[in-house]
């Protein structure tokens, strides 16, 4: 585990803004999987 | 049982406002640091806490709401550059007007009532406009599927039409196909930004209209490349806060796990709903901000903090009432096409 308190402030700050990024990134990408998975089945009930 | 630190109810509720936020976001391309900066105050986080970690939220919503309309090709990322050089020499600007009306002591009281104003002109002027072009429009469509659409000629208001008709060189093409001065793009960028720093806000209520207006782009290409510049500036602002210790990601993973799903909604949702619609909603949340502000500047004035938890409620029940709508909105088009297709198909 690295210990961010360890590092320069610069960097402490870099990484929050990296971590934000990439929980949105995953979170753009993971909702576009669910979104691709269940628009077909919600077709389905809407057209059955 | 404390996930992430905090209680499972402040969890269940950071996700849903997050999702409330992210909708009016992805729609709009404004309404974060309006929504959850006092909503964090009000929540007892110190003000470096709320401002930084609300700096965060909007930086991780904006990434989302911009890969969205990157998607629906919706993001004019030339005219994106040029807003952020005109922006930041703006904001440098705006922000030594705020110190100089310090030293006057006159900042807070000029600050407020320019933010009312300009909350109130702007909102009766957008839905005043939508409503007329309501009115006579009787297409029922407006969708907006593609940055390089083809603009219909009568959905650019006559203001925007005769400060393009300015042709100072050098020209560029933005999206629509549409001729603009670069010095008309650097001088709308500077005067928005200009506000923006002077106003201490995101500025995404006047980037907006302004890009709408008096650029003359398509409103899901301004939302768009709004969003793509509120990420420079969201960053930029969660990096400086960051190096104070003012962001805490156990308030921002939360928020932005549900503004993640409500920004592709409401991001979505600008090529589905009428544009028209989305001006009448703008200008009615705007309306709202306007009134709330009001409230809790006459609370700051005359030390009534009642009338800044009223300013606060109303503001919420506005960005309720707002993403309802544009949700509602959306179910209705898609329902409605559905049963087009449907009755064509048979």
């Amino acid at each position: 585990m690295i210990d961010l308190a360890t590092y320069s402030e610069p960097v402490q700050a870099g990484a929050l803004v990296g971590a934000v990024l990439l929980e949105a990134i995953v979170l753009y990408v993971g909702y576009g999987a669910l979104e691709r998975v269940a628009m077909p089945v919600v077709d389905r009930l809407k057209h059955a | 049982m404390e996930p992430f630190g905090i209680a499972l109810t402040t969890l269940a509720l950071f996700v849903s406002f997050g999702f409330m936020v992210g909708v009016l976001f992805g729609f709009f391309g404004m309404g974060g640091s309006f929504l959850v900066t006092p909503a964090l105050l009000v929540m007892g986080y110190p003000a470096r806490v709320a401002v930084g970690s609300g700096m965060a939220f909007v930086f991780g919503t904006a990434v989302i709401a911009t890969l969205k309309h990157h998607d629906l090709g919706q993001v004019d990322y030339k005219l994106g550059g040029l807003m952020i050089l005109g922006t930041t020499a703006g904001i440098e600007v705006g922000s030594l007007l705020v110190y100089r009306l310090e030293d006057l002591g006159l900042a807070g009281g000029v600050i407020g009532i320019t933010y009312v104003g300009l909350l109130g002109t702007i909102g009766l002027f957008v839905t005043r406009n939508a409503l007329k072009n309501d009115g006579s429009d009787d297409s029922g469509g407006g969708h907006h599927e593609a940055a390089n659409d083809e603009i219909d000629p009568d959905a650019i208001p006559d203001i925007a039409k005769k400060i393009q008709s300015y042709r100072v060189p050098p020209m560029m093409t933005i999206a629509g196909g549409i001729q603009v001065s670069l010095w008309m793009v650097l001088g709308v960028a500077f005067a928005t930004g200009l506000l923006s720093g002077f106003l201490g806000v995101g500025g995404g209520f006047i980037r907006m209209p302004a890009m709408f207006y008096l650029i003359g782009v398509p409103v899901p290409v301004a939302v768009g490349t709004d969003l793509f510049e509120i990420v420079f500036s969201g960053g930029f602002g969660a990096f400086t806060y960051g190096l104070n210790g003012g962001v805490d990601l156990s308030i921002v993973a939360p928020l932005l796990a549900g503004s993640a799903l409500g920004a592709r909604i409401g991001s979505a949702a600008t090529s589905i709903v009428n544009e028209d619609d989305i001006k009448i909603y703008f200008g009615l949340m705007l309306l709202g901000g306007a009134v709330a502000v009001a409230f809790q500047q006459a609370g700051d004035y005359f030390g009534i903090e009642l009338f800044n938890t009223v300013g606060f409620a109303l503001i919420l029940l506005s960005a309720f009432m707002v993403s309802g709508a544009v949700i509602y909105s959306t179910v209705a088009t898609m329902r409605r096409q559905a049963e087009t297709s449907a009755a064509s198909a048979d």
